[in-house]
């Protein structure tokens, strides 16, 4: 057993689960509202991470983490360090390639509140805020935590994109995922088995957990 | 009569609510009306006339580009000094079309929600009095999902009264119940009316429950006011066959004035109409729109004379029977033109009268209801156009 790869994955995912959480809510609730010209191109944009084989986004990742391409040389400058071949590289390219899971079910979420709920709350007297905390927050809290769910078993299980940016420096950036690759082609089966089962009873307890979170509310029946 | 008011202006206040709004687009708007503290006004109109746009409007939920609207001596919205109220600012009840409940708030706290105004100690307990000023005790701690429509609506009621409002909206608050709760909320709401000092809009495109509830109307077409009174004065004179059209008035024709022996008639194809009030003032040979309520004819019986049989007595040929429970509508054709005259009489009666499709019919048009509207034709527009039915499109 691997624990410094579980930790690795373990970190990562729930790290990229904390960052993306405000973009998700920004972001899901921003689409969900705004009607403008360029809207499905922003909604195309979210959601090319999960049409693009993660060898690609990895690819392009990787190409733009490296220090002759602008975002590199500016992380270069900023921290004085690359971002390929770190967990800091792997934590971001984590953060694109879960973007659409944080977002569209939020945004979903918010896309079902009827606009007049709003409405109704501010003629009640309540300000934006009152209402985004008592009103929407309450009715999209089933879509957060979804997104929530997806982001972090999705994370556990990504392989192309950390492989592509992060290789498999120990402690560093191997994940279960690519420790479970590695181990499968040192024919350790064993091995193998036993990370896979651990990933396995991982995913499932967070992924029970949080859809005990959401749960079917009372308020939800007829 | 007519209440229309020109150009914006500062309205009176002072509990009343007074609204003056004027767009040309993206909705064009062009209303003017108010409301009394106490009074329950009804903005009458077919789908897509402004009528919730302008409840909206007071609302503070929708902008106009221009105009003023005050309320209690508050200047809500003044477009040209730039005074916009926002809805939290305005102390505005209001009750949604499908109600807007919290879905995931038990009754109790849909109400405590309106009541930031409040205490927080005291809030539980005052939201317990409004769900029982509505009737609703023993329900506070149920989800709207768990509640019928009515008692939804309800909720609705009691959470926009909660807040104390300057005025109360409600918008089309009974098209969503079915008849038998429709008619009960009613009957609550002209009950509650007694005890509310303030103004009430109602927007409602059923002209029955405008026409029970309301101490005015508001007749609304494409954004605009088109004539505001007590019900029975726009039943009795609406202002323009637009306006008899809109509230469901058939009996709108067109007619020149004459002259014979020194007196004024109204000329109606092969008819000299006597009218009671308004021919002197006009000039003769002029053509004009008239209007009859269709309380205002009297069918003459087959068996004896019945009251008022010689004022206007016109002939015509049955050309529609509609039997709806105990009431039939009778609409009469003519051999001068394509206009027809509708009006009610008892079943048990047009059948007594023989009354049959084809058969003639002979009624008296009172002189004293007939409703002279100068400057328009029948159709409510160019001259020329002559609307054959009036019927709503």
């Amino acid at each position: 057993m691997d624990w410094a790869a579980l930790s690795v994955s373990l970190r990562l995912a729930a790290f990229t689960c904390l960052l993306l959480l405000p973009v998700g809510l920004a972001l899901g609730r921003a689409l969900a509202r705004a009607r403008f010209r360029g809207k499905p191109l922003c909604e195309a944009l979210v959601a090319l991470p999960l049409v693009l084989p993660p060898t690609v986004l990895g690819f392009y990742l990787m190409m733009s983490f490296g220090s002759e391409a602008p975002l590199g040389a500016l992380w270069q400058r900023l921290f004085g360090s690359g971002l390929n071949f770190t967990f800091t590289g792997i934590l971001l390219a984590s953060l694109v390639a879960n973007l659409p899971f944080a977002v569209q079910p939020v945004q979903r979420a918010f896309e079902a509140i009827p606009p007049n709920l709003r409405e109704a709350a501010w003629c009640s007297g309540l300000s934006a805020w009152q209402t985004l905390w008592r009103i929407e927050l309450p009715l999209v809290w089933p879509g957060l935590v979804s997104a929530l769910a997806l982001t972090f078993a999705h994370t556990l299980g990504e392989f192309g994109v950390i492989l592509m940016v992060g290789g498999a420096i120990d402690g560093e950036t191997r994940t279960l995922a690519i420790a479970i690759y590695d181990r499968v082609q040192a024919f350790d089966e064993a091995g193998a088995a036993s990370m896979s089962a651990a990933l396995l009873v991982v995913s499932f307890v967070t992924i029970g957990v949080v859809y005990g979170l959401a749960g079917r509310r009372r308020w939800r029946r007829g | 009569m007519a209440e229309r008011t020109p150009a914006p202006r500062l309205p009176e206040t002072g509990g009343r609510l007074a609204v003056a709004v004027h767009q040309a687009g993206p909705i064009p708007l062009a209303a003017d009306f108010d409301c009394a503290a106490g009074e329950l006004l009804a903005l009458v109109g077919p789908s897509g006339s402004g009528k919730t746009t302008l409840l909206r409007a007071i609302a503070g939920l929708y902008r106009p580009a221009a105009g003023v609207i005050a309320c209690n001596g508050e200047t809500w919205l003044d477009a040209g000094r730039g005074i916009v109220r926002r809805p939290q600012q305005r102390r505005v009840g209001i009750v949604f079309q499908d109600y807007a409940l919290f879905p995931h708030l038990t009754a109790r706290d849909n109400v405590r929600l309106a009541l930031g105004h409040l205490e927080p100690a005291q809030r539980h307990a005052v939201a317990e009095q409004w769900l029982a000023r509505v009737r609703l005790e023993g329900l506070a701690g149920r989800y709207p999902a768990e509640l019928s429509g009515g008692q939804r609506q309800r909720v609705a009621l009691a959470r926009a009264l909660a807040r104390e409002p300057r005025v109360l909206l409600l918008d089309e608050p009974f098209s969503a119940v079915d008849q038998v709760t429709r008619r009960r909320l009613q009957r609550e709401l002209a009950l509650l009316r007694e005890e509310i000092r303030i103004p009430i809009v109602l927007v409602t495109h059923d002209l029955d429950e405008a026409v029970a509830l309301a101490d005015r109307l508001c007749v609304l077409h494409g954004g605009r006011t088109l004539q505001a009174g007590p019900p029975g004065e726009l039943l009795r004179h609406p202002a323009s066959p637009e306006v008899a059209r809109l509230l469901d008035r058939h009996n709108v024709f067109e007619g020149e004035v004459v002259t014979l022996e020194g007196r004024r008639y109204l000329r109606w194809g092969p008819y000299r109409l006597e009218v009671a009030e308004g021919l002197e003032a006009l000039a003769e040979g002029s053509r004009l729109a008239w209007y009859l309520p269709d309380s205002d004819v009297v069918l003459h019986r087959r068996d004896r004379p019945s009251r008022g049989e010689r004022e206007n007595p016109v002939t015509g040929r049955v050309t529609e029977m509609v039997v709806l429970g105990g009431m039939t509508s009778i609409t009469l054709g003519f051999d001068h033109g394509r206009e027809t005259l509708r009006f009610d009489i008892a079943t048990h009666a047009a059948r007594r009268n023989g009354l049959a499709r084809g058969e003639h019919a002979t009624v008296s048009l009172l002189a004293g209801g007939i409703h002279l509207m100068p400057g328009h034709d029948a159709g409510g527009e160019a001259m020329g156009h002559m609307a054959a039915d009036g019927g709503v499109p």
